[in-house]
């Protein structure tokens, strides 16, 4: 198969010799690789902006789940920083409460877009609706942002994993993480380079991070992780705009992700065994939940 | 390169909760439907790996019944597939099991009714994205980076390459097939992986060619 990138490097290179946009490789590569045209595959993609963008709202007006364990901390956010007394400021916030605000939906079982994948939904759109008040940007700007995050999701999927059964919690709300803070720099005006610089700070400060739902269901703790991811985008973006570079290549912080998921034992990867899981609150939930036992004998 | 489109990663569009254990789960369902080619009366599902210890967390069994009923995977039905299951009169039954498999989203779907059964492997890989690693005890070795075309056909002489000719009539490039069969004259299956994308007319036109029982593709 052709692909005009395999790794961020080559994804970077590409952009700045051409002096283009990273969402425009992601886009020209799409079509490349689908034979779909460009305005066949920007519809789709505003399709999926919508669907995040009703997510989000539905999830702003108070949504439970089923088990109760989530469901309600998006509209206390907001309220919390209509009193304007907030400590980490109004964009991060509101990027939290937003993100918080899409799991607390698909907690739900409501419908929302996978990016990368459900569990770790919140971030990407989070991010992109707190600094779109900031930013200020065009529709196009904003489907955009979805093909930035596409494209370093792109090489993470193809060369790690975004699978949290795979590669634990760093594999899916850590790439989320990495990939919305990649977008943002596009959106704020940053270089190609400085993506890669914000999607490595991103993830290096993910590494590491279990997949461990309590009763295994997809609530606790993945909507606060969801929270923090966006608000690591956030900061790390502002970080790479600043100047601050990583010492250790985009690439490589990829790779070092994929070889801690490998050596992860598999009771921190989506069995829900391990970590808060198998907590003694965790288990009381569980039991509560399901009856005593969370793995029964069917139907 | 597994993951080969930007919706993949931004996508799909789907009922909650998560990616690989319910929209993923509801695909498996679905691919086993089209290869079965109808309603299933009834099906077992052996769950394995996190697939085995989180599936009611997940709705992972929702959302293969789901599959099983023809449900996409943002189809709201998929919440109530069990009582539109019932409705239809589909028996169904889940066996989380505990051996070891190669990946940890597991599950082998196994379905049926009057005329036939069938029997089919799939692996939910992370993002919504599946593969099927077997089919009626033939293991499958699909890449899962291209198109695939599953055929199943009775072993005579002369399937291989009226199906080779069809695909040629359409301008469809073969780039990795297989043929196993169970015994000499018995049933045996085609996995054909094309460059191209197999429109409806080549698929009805393949289903109309003699000794073929089923025919289904896998978009990539």
């Amino acid at each position: 198969m052709d692909v005009l990138f395999r790794n961020v490097r080559e994804l970077v290179e590409r952009a700045e010799q051409e002096g283009k946009l990273i969402s425009e490789i992601m886009i020209e590569q799409e079509m490349l690789i689908t034979d779909r045209s460009r305005e066949d595959i920007m519809q789709q993609m505003d399709r999926n902006l919508t669907v995040m963008e009703e997510a989000v709202e539905k999830g702003l007006k108070g949504v439970h789940s089923v088990s109760g364990l989530t469901g309600g901390d998006a509209v206390l956010l907001q309220k919390y920083m209509q009193q304007g007394n907030s400590l980490s400021g109004d964009l991060l916030l509101d990027a939290v409460s937003k993100a918080v605000a899409t799991n607390e939906v698909n907690a739900a079982m409501g419908t929302i877009c996978a990016t990368p994948t459900a569990g770790s939904a919140g971030v990407v759109p989070g991010t992109l609706f707190a600094v779109q008040n900031k930013l200020n940007p065009t529709r196009e700007q904003m489907i955009r942002y979805l093909f930035t995050s596409g494209a370093f999701g792109f090489v993470v999927a193809n060369n790690a994993s975004i699978s949290g059964a795979a590669g634990g919690c760093q594999a899916e709300v850590g790439s989320a993480a990495a990939m919305a803070s990649a977008a943002i720099i596009e959106m704020a005006g940053g270089t190609p380079q400085q993506s890669s610089e914000a999607f490595a700070i991103t993830m290096k400060n993910m590494l590491g991070l279990v997949c461990d739902p309590v009763a295994g269901l997809v609530e606790v703790p993945c909507v606060k992780r969801n929270a923090m991811g966006a608000a690591n985008a956030v900061v790390a973006a502002d970080m790479a705009l600043a100047g601050v570079t990583s010492r250790i290549p985009c690439d490589e912080v990829i790779s070092a992700m994929f070889e801690i998921g490998q050596a992860m034992p598999s009771a921190f990867r989506e069995t829900a065994k391990g970590g808060l899981a198998a907590t003694p609150t965790g288990k009381w939930l569980e039991a509560k939940i399901f009856g005593g036992s969370v793995v029964g004998s069917g139907q | 390169m597994k993951f080969k489109s930007v919706f993949d990663i931004i996508g799909p569009v789907m009922i909650g909760p998560s990616s690989s254990h319910t929209a993923g789960a509801a695909r498996i369902g679905r691919v086993a439907r089209d290869l079965f080619g109808r309603q299933p009366a009834w099906a077992k599902i052996h769950l394995y790996g996190s697939f085995a210890e989180t599936y009611k967390g997940h709705s992972t069994d929702v959302a293969i019944v789901g599959g099983l009923l023809d449900y996409d995977t943002f189809d709201e039905r998929i919440k109530t597939s069990f009582e539109e299951a019932e409705k239809l009169g589909m028996k169904f039954e889940f066996i989380p099991e505990t051996g070891n498999v190669d990946h940890p989203n597991t599950a082998r779907v196994v379905i049926g009714d009057d005329k036939s059964e069938m029997s089919m492997m799939g692996i939910s890989i992370g993002g919504g994205k599946i593969e099927i690693t077997e089919l009626n005890g033939f293991p499958l070795r699909l890449s899962g980076n291209h198109p695939a075309i599953l055929v199943v056909h009775d072993d005579r002489s002369g399937c291989i390459a009226n199906v080779a000719n069809c695909l040629y009539k359409y301008d469809i490039n073969i780039g990795h097939m297989e043929v196993s069969r169970k015994e000499r004259g018995d049933m045996a299956l085609m996995v054909i992986e094309v460059d191209q994308n197999v429109g409806v007319p080549v698929m009805e036109e393949l289903r109309e060619l003699p000794n073929i029982t089923q025919v289904t593709r896998i978009a990539d």
